[in-house]
This record gives C-alpha cells, structure tokens and sequence, in this order.
C-alpha cells in the first residue's frame, strides 16, 4: 500500500508535478531504511539533497561602516585656500600716477615708442612691390607659348 | 539600515547562496568568493533593499547572475577551476550519510547537467523553492522549470541505475 503510494509518487516526481509536501514525503522515505529494492537506485540521490542541505557558509564577510571618504570636500577646501591667498596677498603698488599731467606725459611717450616700432616694420613691408614687378616680367612668357602654338598646329596638319 | 538589521535580513539565506554558488562554480573557495562577493554588493546597497518585495529572490537571481558571469569570464575560459578540496569535502559528507559511493555520484551526475537544469534541481530539490519563486528568480515562466526540472531528475535516475547495473547486466 505504502509502496504503491510512492511508486505514484514517484513517477509523478520524475514529471516534475510533485508539490513540495509530496517530495517531503519521498525524502523520508528513501532516507529510511525500508526501500523497496527495485527503487533503490534512487536513495542515493534523495540522501544526497539533504546532505546538501547542511552545508553552510562559514567564511566571515567584514562589512565596513566606515564611509568612503567624500573627495568634493578636497576641492571645496582647495578653492578656500585659493581664495585666502588672494585676499590677504593684495599687490600694492602697480606703478599708479595720480598727477595728470605726469600721467599725460608718460602715456604720450610710451605711444610715440609704439609708433617708432610700428614704421619700421611698415618699412620692409615695402619689399613687397619688387615681387610684383617680378611677375610683370612674367607675361613674356605668353609670348613663348604664342610661337610654340604655332609650331604644333603646323605639325597636326 | 544598520549592521545588525542587514545582517536579520541576510543571515537566513547566505548559506543558499553559498549552495547554490559552489552548485555552478563547483569550487568551494570560488563559491566562498562568490558569496562574500554577493553579501558585500548587497551591504552596499542597503539602502535600496528595503525597496525590494523579497530580498531572498532577489538575491538568489544576483547569485545566479553573477555566477554564470563568472563562468563566462575571460578568466575561467583560460583558467579551469580547480576544485582539489572538493573531494575533501566530499568525504565528510559521505561519513554523515554512510552511503559512500552512490552518493558521490549523484553530484557528479549533476556536475555533468546543463547549467540551467543544474540551477532548477538545486533550487527546487535541495533548497526546496516554490515553482512560482524559481521561475522568478530564473526569469523563465512556470512550465519552463517544471520541463528542465523533469528532464533533470530523469536523468539523474537514469545515469544512477546506469551506475547501479554497472558490470551486473
């Protein structure tokens, strides 16, 4: 009767349609010492899942509270110590006139420098028009490839 | 979420991931790996777990995941796993249960399954998941587990009476 009910049991559990409670059932079973000797092939393989069963974790996992430290804070501090430096670094003297004419006087002078450096630059930029009269020279040129035109037309006729 | 309200939340299941990983990598010390691995990602993520309807799914899915990574990784393809202590282990169990050879070979026999196949019978047989809960952490629908699952306990008792009738018939 037992028997019978198993070999169902069975069969249905190789078809994949037991429910959990009907596999509990084939474990005890086949984990007991009364199986049936034509089953007997599949005790090892129930003893082997609850054997399965026990095997536990036992390595220890270190979880860290501690935070990973927060690098926007490096940059905050950064642009602080930026900042101090200016503020207390301030230049004092950067060569102000406070006389107006001296002042008119200074910039008329370093204008005229300016102008002086300027022309002379002007200057060489004159060499400029010996290239052009290069070029003229050029255009005979045209007057070579008028006689050479006349030369290859008498000799395609 | 603090240290000891995460650890309420993990400690029920880490030894299913610690199974489950060593069912598809096979090595204790790659499954150990696996596990501290998976325990960590979900520390760091605390504060989403609370978000999640079950953590425990959803930590077997992370675990099945990140086991088949690893075995497509570049990494096993040119290192084979060795498992040297697995046999080790082995032996212990096998003196718990005192059927010593058959035993063996049902974890051989499922070494050989496909890995999805593999990965249903630990679920389902060893930790004794719903087929609602496997297809979702598997991401595969009902009748997809109850096939595999099928064919995989078929062939378990076929290759075992195989085994069985070795040099008898």
């Amino acid at each position: 009767m037992v028997l019978n009910s198993i070999e169902k049991l069975i069969e249905k559990y190789e078809n994949g349609e037991t429910s959990l409670k009907e596999e509990q059932v084939l474990k005890n079973y086949f984990t007991s010492d009364t199986v049936a000797p034509h089953l007997e092939m599949y005790k090892p393989m129930f003893t082997y899942f609850l054997a399965n069963q026990q095997e536990q974790f036992t390595k220890d996992v270190s979880l860290k509270t501690k935070k990973a430290f927060n690098y926007k804070w490096i940059s905050v501090a950064a642009v602080a110590v930026l900042m101090l430096g200016f503020y207390f670094n301030k230049p004092s003297d950067v060569g102000t006139i406070d006389d107006p004419e001296i002042a008119f006087s200074e910039v008329s002078k370093s204008l005229a420098m300016i102008s002086n450096h300027f022309n002379k630059g002007t200057s060489t930029v004159g060499y400029l028009n010996e290239v052009n009269k290069g070029t003229s020279t050029l255009g005979y040129l045209t007057e070579i490839e008028n006689t050479t035109n006349i030369i290859f037309k008498k000799t395609n006729n | 979420m603090t240290q000891s309200e995460f650890l309420n939340i993990v400690m029920p299941f880490k030894d299913k991931v610690f199974r489950l990983a060593k069912r598809l990598l096979i090595s204790t010390e790659e499954a150990e790996d696996a596990t501290q691995e998976i325990l960590l990602k979900l520390w760091n993520n605390k504060t989403k777990i609370e978000g999640y309807k079950n953590v425990e799914a959803f930590s077997m899915t992370m675990t099945k995941n990140f086991c088949l990574d690893k075995l497509k990784s570049k990494q096993a393809q040119n290192l084979k796993i060795v498992h040297s202590n697995y046999e080790d282990k082995q032996t212990a169990l096998q003196k718990q249960v005192e059927l010593n050879d058959s035993v063996n070979w049902v974890g051989k026999i499922i070494e050989e399954l496909p890995e999805q196949q593999r990965l249903i019978i630990q679920l389902r047989d060893i930790e004794e998941y719903d087929f609602d809960e496997i297809a979702d952490m598997l991401g595969i629908n009902n009748t997809a587990v109850r096939v595999n699952l099928s064919r995989a306990r078929k062939t378990i008792r076929e290759r075992l009476t195989n085994t069985h009738n070795y040099g008898i018939k």
